[in-house]
C-alpha cells in the first residue's frame, strides 16, 4: 500500500493523540477517581417506596461536613426537594426512579447523571460556594418535564 | 463471457445515454421524500426554536414534545434514510450498468413499506399517543401502532439493503477478479451497516409491542436502551459515511481533480464498517449498571472511529491543495485561491467537511468519560449533532442534490439556481453557526435538552441562559429561510428546469495510481471482523443487564 510520508507523520501523530487523551482519561477516571456515575445496585421499581433506604427518603448528617441525600425522581418531581446544607460539605447523593427514566444534574457543577428505573445511582459532590443551587431533570420524561426542578441552597 | 460483453455495453450505454426511465423514478421518489420531510420538519424545527426561547407559545392541541417527536423522526430518519438510499441506489445504477429489474421491484417494495411504516408512526404522534421522541426508551410506552410502524420502516430498509447486495452480487460474479466500483463499494459499505445495526432495534422494539399491547407485564429498560444505541449510533455514521462518500469521489471531480488513493479509501470505509455499531455505548456513559472498566473500554471503541475520519481529513485537503496546485496555485495555503467558489456543488460539501473539524472534536470530548458526564444530555448534544448532521451531512447532501436532482431529472442546472444554491449555502452556514454555537454555549451552563420554555420559577442560573436562547431562534428563522430555498431548488431543478443532459461525476484515479489489492474486496472476512467487534463491546454489558436485571418496568404514559 503506497503512502506519502507526510500522511504517514499525520496518521502516526492523530493515532498518538488518540493514545495520549485515552491514557489522560483512564488516568483520571481510575487514579484520580472522576469517573462517570456507575453505580449498580438493583432494586424492585414498583416497590420504591417499601424498600430500603427509599422507604425514607431524606438529608441525613453522616460525618462531619458530610451528608447522604437518600432521593426519588418520579413525574415530575425530586423528593426530597429545596434542602439545604452548609458550605464546604461533601453530599454523597443515592438516587432511583419510581417510574420512567430521568436525568439528575445540578447546574453549574459536573452532577450529572442518569437515573433508571430498577437500578440506584450514586454520585458525589463537594459544594464549597454558598448559593442557590438548580437541580433539574434533563432526560425528557413526560408533559410536565419541563417544570421537574429543586434547588439546593449551600449556606 | 456473452454477460460480461452486454454488461460493459449496457455500462457503456447508460454512461453514454445517462440513467435509465425506471430507475431514474425510484430515485426521484426517494429524494422527493427525502425534501418533503425537509421541509415539514424545517417548518416544526423552528416552531420548537421559537417556544424553547420564549417567544412562541404554543397553542393547548400542540405540545412541544409531540413537535420534537417529529422533527426528530422526520429529520433524522426520513430526510436522511430516503436520501441515503436514493442517492445509492442511482449510484449504483449508473455505476453498474442500470439497476436488475427484481432489485428494483425490492426497492419500490421497500419504498412502500417505509412509508406505511412512517404513516403507522405518525398518525399516533399527532393524536399525541406517542411523544414519546425518536430514542422511545421505555419505560414509556407509546401506542402500539408507533412500533408497528417503526417494524415496516426497518423491514423497507432491510429491503433496500438486500436490493443493493443482489445488484452488487450480480455485477461481481459477471466481472470476476474486477473491484466494484468505488461508489458501488460505498453503497456496499452503509447497506451492510444498515443491515446489521437495525438488527438491535429490531429486537428492541420486537420485545415493546406485546409490552405496550399489556400481553406481558414489564421491561428490561436497560437492555432496551442499549440495543437502541446499537442502532442509534450506527445510523449517525452511516449519513456520514454516505457524505464521505461524495466527499471522496464526487468532489475531486467537480474541482477538476483525481481521486485519493483508491485503496486506502477503500480501507476507510472497511475501518467505518468494522467500528461502528460499538460506538453506540458513549451515549450510555453517566448510566447506573455498568462497570467503570467497561465504559472505558467503550471510550477507547468509539475514539477508534476518529481514526478514518483524520484519514479522510488528510485526503481531503491534500485532494484540494494537489487540484489547485496542478490549476496553477501557489504558496503554502495561497492555492486555495484556485478552488471553484461560486460552484455551489464544490462549495457546499466544502464547507460540510470544515464543519466536521469541530464537530469531529466535539464528538471526542463528548464521547470520553468525565467529559460527557459535563454536557450529558445538555443542549450541547443538540449543537453537537446540528453541527454532525446539519452542516457536515445535510450539506454535503445539499450539494449533491445540485447534480443529483438534474441528473435523475435529464434537466440541467441553471446558472441562476447555481447562484441560489451559493446563497442557500452561506445561508444555512451562518443560521448553523448562530443556532448550533448558541446549543454548545447554553449547554456548557447547563441547559437541558428536550425541554420546552421554561424558568424553573424564575431561577436565577435558568433565567441567565435567555439570551443564548433567543441566539437560538435567530439561528432557527435564517435555517428555515435555507431549507425554503433548498426545497424551491430541488422542485425547479426536478420539474421545471431546462431539459438536457447531466453527468453523474466520478472522480478518475491518478494515472499512476497502484493498483488497489484484492483484500478490499473480501466482506465476508470484514463481516465477520465487524461480529467480533460487536461481540467484543456487547457481550459482556448486555449478559449482565440479563443476568442481574432488577424487576422488570411496567409501561407509563407520562404526557
Amino acid at each position: 500500500m503506497k503512502m506519502h510520508l507526510d500522511e504517514k507523520i499525520w496518521l502516526t501523530l492523530s493515532f498518538g493523540i488518540i493514545m495520549i487523551f485515552m491514557f489522560i482519561t483512564g488516568y483520571q477516571a481510575f487514579a484520580l477517581d472522576m469517573a462517570p456515575p456507575s453505580n449498580k445496585e438493583i432494586i424492585d421499581p414498583q416497590k420504591v417506596d417499601q424498600s430500603a433506604p427509599f422507604d425514607q427518603p431524606g438529608v441525613k448528617q453522616i460525618g462531619e461536613n458530610e451528608y447522604e441525600v437518600v432521593m426519588t425522581l418520579q413525574v415530575f418531581s425530586f423528593n426530597p426537594g429545596n434542602f439545604e446544607i452548609p458550605a464546604g460539605s461533601t453530599v454523597h447523593f443515592t438516587l432511583t426512579s419510581k417510574d420512567v427514566v430521568h436525568g439528575f444534574e445540578i447546574a453549574g457543577t459536573n452532577v450529572n447523571a442518569m437515573v433508571m428505573p430498577g437500578h440506584i445511582q450514586k454520585i458525589t459532590q463537594k459544594f464549597d460556594k454558598p448559593g442557590t443551587y438548580l437541580v433539574l431533570c434533563n432526560e425528557y420524561c413526560g408533559a410536565g418535564h419541563q417544570a421537574m426542578s429543586t434547588t439546593i441552597t449551600v449556606k | 463471457m456473452q454477460t460480461v460483453n452486454s454488461f460493459t455495453l449496457n455500462d457503456k450505454a447508460n454512461k453514454a445515454m445517462g440513467i435509465s426511465k425506471e430507475d431514474a423514478v425510484l430515485t426521484k421518489s426517494y429524494i422527493f421524500v427525502a425534501f418533503a420531510a425537509l421541509l415539514l420538519g424545517g417548518i416544526l424545527g423552528l416552531v420548537q426554536g421559537l417556544n424553547r426561547s420564549g417567544l412562541l407559545e404554543l397553542p393547548s392541541w400542540l405540545n412541544y414534545y409531540q413537535v420534537l417527536t417529529a422533527h426528530g423522526l422526520l429529520l433524522v430518519v426520513v430526510l436522511t434514510a430516503f436520501f441515503t438510499i436514493g442517492y445509492f441506489y442511482a449510484s449504483l445504477s449508473h455505476t453498474l450498468g442500470g439497476l436488475l429489474p427484481k432489485v428494483r421491484k425490492i426497492a419500490w417494495i421497500g419504498f412502500g413499506m417505509k412509508i406505511v411504516g412512517f404513516v403507522l408512526c405518525v398518525v399516533p404522534i399527532l393524536m399525541n399517543e406517542a411523544s414519546v421522541m425518536y430514542t422511545f426508551y421505555p419505560p414509556m410506552a407509546a401506542h402500539p401502532a408507533f412500533y408497528i410502524g417503526l417494524v415496516f420502516i426497518a423491514l423497507g430498509v432491510w429491503m433496500c439493503c438486500i436490493g443493493a447486495f443482489i445488484n452488487v452480487a450480480n455485477w461481481r460474479k459477471n466481472n470476476k477478479g474486477l473491484h466494484v466500483p468505488i461508489l458501488a463499494y460505498f453503497a456496499t459499505g452503509v447497506f451492510i451497516l444498515l443491515f446489521f445495526a437495525l438488527i438491535p432495534v429490531a429486537i428492541e422494539v420486537l420485545t415493546i409491542i406485546p409490552w405496550a399491547f399489556g400481553w406481558v407485564k414489564t421491561i428490561n429498560v436497560m437492555v432496551a436502551r442499549t440495543l437502541f444505541w446499537a442502532f442509534g449510533h450506527t445510523l449517525v455514521n452511516i449519513w456520514y459515511l454516505t457524505a464521505v462518500s461524495a466527499w471522496y469521489v464526487v468532489v475531486p471531480k467537480i474541482i477538476g481533480g483525481k481521486r485519493w488513493s483508491d485503496t486506502l479509501t477503500r480501507v476507510v470505509i472497511i475501518a467505518l464498517v468494522i467500528m461502528n455499531i460499538t460506538g453506540g455505548f458513549h451515549h450510555q456513559i453517566i448510566d447506573p449498571g455498568i462497570a467503570e472498566a467497561v465504559k472505558f473500554m467503550h471510550v477507547f471503541m468509539s475514539l477508534a472511529i476518529g481514526f478514518p475520519s483524520l484519514m479522510t481529513a488528510f485526503a481531503m485537503f491534500a485532494v484540494f491543495e494537489r487540484t489547485a496546485r496542478k490549476q496553477g496555485g501557489k504558496g503554502l495555503i495561497g492555492w486555495y485561491k484556485k478552488m471553484p467558489w461560486g460552484d455551489v456543488r464544490f462549495l457546499a460539501p466544502f464547507i460540510a467537511m470544515v464543519a466536521f473539524i469541530p464537530a469531529g472534536a466535539g464528538g471526542i470530548a463528548q464521547s470520553t468519560n468525565q467529559l460527557d458526564q459535563v454536557v450529558h444530555n445538555t443542549m450541547w448534544i443538540v449543537g453537537h449533532f446540528h453541527l454532525t448532521l446539519g452542516m457536515s451531512v445535510v450539506m454535503t447532501f445539499f450539494g449533491i442534490s445540485y447534480w443529483l436532482v438534474p441528473y435523475i431529472s435529464k434537466r440541467v442546472l441553471t446558472p441562476q439556481i447555481n447562484k441560489l444554491g451559493v446563497i442557500q449555502t452561506w445561508i444555512w452556514t451562518v443560521g448553523m453557526i448562530f443556532m448550533a454555537g448558541a446549543m454548545h454555549w447554553v449547554g456548557l451552563l447547563g441547559s437541558p435538552r428536550r425541554t420546552s420554555y421554561t424558568t424553573y420559577g424564575d431561577n436565577a442560573t435558568a433565567l441567565s441562559w435567555d439570551p443564548y436562547l433567543m441566539c437560538l431562534a435567530v439561528g432557527g428563522t435564517l435555517l428555515i429561510i435555507g431549507v425554503i430555498l433548498q426545497v424551491y431548488a430541488v422542485i425547479n431543478m426536478m420539474f421545471f428546469a431546462p431539459k438536457g443532459e447531466t453527468v453523474f461525476p466520478i472522480a478518475e484515479e491518478e494515472e499512476d495510481a497502484a493498483k488497489t489489492p484484492y483484500w478490499t474486496e473480501r466482506w465476508g472476512l470484514w463481516i465477520v471482523v465487524m461480529l467480533l467487534v460487536v461481540a467484543m463491546a456487547y457481550v459482556i454489558p448486555i449478559t449482565e443487564f440479563i443476568v442481574n436485571a432488577p424487576p422488570g418496568s411496567p409501561p407509563f404514559k407520562t404526557w
